[in-house]
């Protein structure tokens, strides 16, 4: 296999007794849509919170472009690139939705303290610029100015894209984008996520319940299981693994 | 008719034209008090331009980064020991004043060191540790504050002729616009929108490159200057000082300001300073009564207005930006 984007190896993380990921191998190339499925608790989540610095695995590596992001804090994961969306919202509840977005330019601005404290805003026009994009992209103008806390759900699930499209990422995690969502707003959510790999170049890395539409949106899956990976391949085959029928149908 | 054309416009401070000549207007007359108003207003005027950097200082950081700190008081005494050891070797008053916003706000940034792993109330518990140990320093080492008889602080000299409580007025006004203009300039910029990303969700502001231990310290630093620049001009409006001015009771009352003032809001901050410093004066003989009525105050803002007197002054706004609709 050729080195992709994102080279995940042997990734392994414990809580005391409970193993949340055991070694786990993962690679995602340029360019691609890989879809993570599996059931509750099967490691997902963790998975991407090792990825973009939130929990220390206990082994294995991640390198992105071959740099290992190993160690980084948060911030300096996001600084190299990789965005995320959170499975249960966490946005900045009391800011406007166009505040939310301009933290998602917060790592392009040039940070000087003496221009925050004499109002030179040079800095706040451009990147307003760059927010105004994603806000016609996800047709957010009718809530730029209103405070988050009262958008509606599907509103925040698009704010919280938004927001990591506006870091300007290489590779976008999406933690369950579209769960919640009315069946719409589920096409409407698949729609921009297709549309933002070719308008914005970004490599997408989906954790999906809903197998309709990873299935539509990935070339490629790759299911969990307790912290295993159990198979990954195309869509098409990949459902068809006797695993993942019984993760997801049942024994019968 | 309200078009906005230019994002530049809409970050101006204040938007509109009818708004900027009242505030304006406000302002001016604030500064010519001395010329119009009783001259017991200008100690008091004073001693709330001197507060309200202090308030600020700390809605910056409970109010806007969600930092609890109940060691005000120690960041006061800090500037204050500073500024009066300064000024006692000599030193011209804006030096010491710079110097001593610096060293509150250097200890500041240390004392911001446990809030990167402390949360809530453990955070508060850390500080008041901080508070009361900075207290006990200075009532304890005379070295510090000059013993039995204290620290006396000369006197600032009046220039241009005027009379010195005049003079200090003004001196006083213009330090506070100063301070003020640059914690609402600081609040709506990235800086701001940073702090209140911590508070909000210090998990999304990390997931969005905000590095939180570069922002919380700074939280601390920022707010410790402008509490240093309040002990500060304490220490040359008293021309004294004394360990007991900066015990526990001092820090609470920047609580008082800031809650009943409204968190996370600049004026909210100034309004909060004059309602500590003017309604107690009111009480004359009742001083006894003053702890009760604070308390009164800030169980009143917490069951009918959260946002304090800043969020009844944006009320009134609005009210009158409808009118004559509802
Ligand atoms: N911070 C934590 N502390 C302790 N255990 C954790 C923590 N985070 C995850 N786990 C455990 O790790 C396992 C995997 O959880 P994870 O959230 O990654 O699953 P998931 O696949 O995302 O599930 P879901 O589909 O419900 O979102 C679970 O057993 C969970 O209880
Ligand atoms: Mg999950």
């Amino acid at each position: 296999m050729g080195a992709g984007l994102l080279e995940v190896q042997h990734l392994a993380l414990r809580f005391g007794g409970i193993t949340a990921l055991a070694g786990v191998d993962l690679s995602i190339a340029e360019g691609e849509t890989l879809a993570v499925i599996g059931p509750n608790g099967s490691g997902k989540t963790s998975l991407m919170n090792c990825i973009t610095g939130l929990y220390r695995p206990t082994a294995g590596s991640i390198r992105l472009r071959g740099e290992s992001l190993l160690g980084l804090s948060p911030d300096a994961v996001t600084a190299r690139g990789v965005a995320r969306t959170f499975q249960n919202l966490r946005l900045f509840q009391h800011m406007t939705v166009l505040d939310n977005l301009l933290l998602g330019r917060h790592l392009h601005f040039r940070r000087r303290l003496v221009d925050a404290f004499v109002r030179r805003r040079g800095e706040e026009i451009r990147h307003r610029e760059r927010c105004e994009e994603i806000i016609e992209f996800l047709d957010l103008e009718p809530w730029r100015d209103q405070r988050v806390v009262g958008c509606a759900y599907g509103v925040q699930k698009r704010v919280e894209l938004g927001r990591a499209l506006c870091t300007e990422p290489k590779l976008l995690l999406l933690d369950e984008p579209v769960s919640g969502l009315t069946a719409e707003e589920k096409e409407e959510v698949s729609y921009w996520i297709h549309e933002a790999r070719g308008r914005f170049g970004v490599t997408v890395l989906l954790v999906e319940h809903d197998l309709r539409v990873a299935a539509r949106l990935a070339s490629r899956m790759v299911v969990m299981d307790r912290g295993e990976k159990l198979t990954e391949g195309p869509p098409a085959e990949v459902q068809k693994h006797p695993g993942v029928v019984r993760a997801y149908l049942g024994d019968q | 008719m309200d078009l906005v054309e230019t994002y530049r416009e809409e970050l101006r401070f204040v938007r509109k034209p009818i708004p900027r000549a009242l505030l304006l207007l406000l302002l001016l007359a604030l500064l010519l008090l001395p010329w119009w108003g009783p001259r017991a207003w200008l100690s008091r005027g004073s001693l709330v331009w001197l507060f309200a950097i202090g308030v600020i200082g700390q809605n910056l950081l409970i109010g806007y980064a969600g930092l609890v700190s109940f060691g005000q008081a120690g960041f006061l005494a800090v500037g204050a020991y500073t500024f009066g050891h300064l000024r006692i070797a000599g030193v011209p008053f804006p030096l010491a004043l710079a110097a001593a916003g610096g060293a509150a706000g250097l200890v500041g940034w240390l004392v911001g060191f446990p809030s990167l792993r402390l949360k809530g109330p453990y955070l508060a518990i850390a500080t008041l540790g901080f508070g009361t140990a900075t207290y006990q320093i200075f009532a304890n080492v005379e070295k510090l504050s000059g013993g039995r008889q204290g620290l006396g602080i000369p006197a600032l000299e009046p220039l241009f002729g005027l009379s010195r409580d005049v003079y200090v007025y003004l001196v006083y006004y213009l330090i506070f616009l100063l301070f003020t203009g640059a914690a609402y300039n600081l609040v709506s910029s990235y800086v701001g929108r940073s702090l209140v990303a911590v508070r909000d969700s210090d998990i999304a502001a990390e997931a969005m490159g905000v590095n939180l231990t570069r922002t919380k310290l700074l939280a601390f630093g920022i707010s410790s200057f402008y509490t240093g620049v309040h002990g500060a001009l304490m220490a040359q409006y008293l021309g004294h000082l004394e360990p007991q001015s900066f015990n526990i009771a001092e820090s609470l009352n920047f609580f008082v300001a800031v809650i009943v003032g409204g968190l996370a809001s600049v004026e909210g901050s100034v309004m909060g300073a004059a309602f500590t410093v003017l309604v107690p004066a009111l009480f004359g003989d009742f001083r006894w009564a003053v702890p009760v009525l604070f308390g009164a105050a800030i169980l009143g803002v917490l069951i009918f207005e959260p946002l304090g007197l800043s969020g009844i002054w944006l009320k009134a706004r609005l009210y009158f930006r409808m009118w004559p609709f509802r």
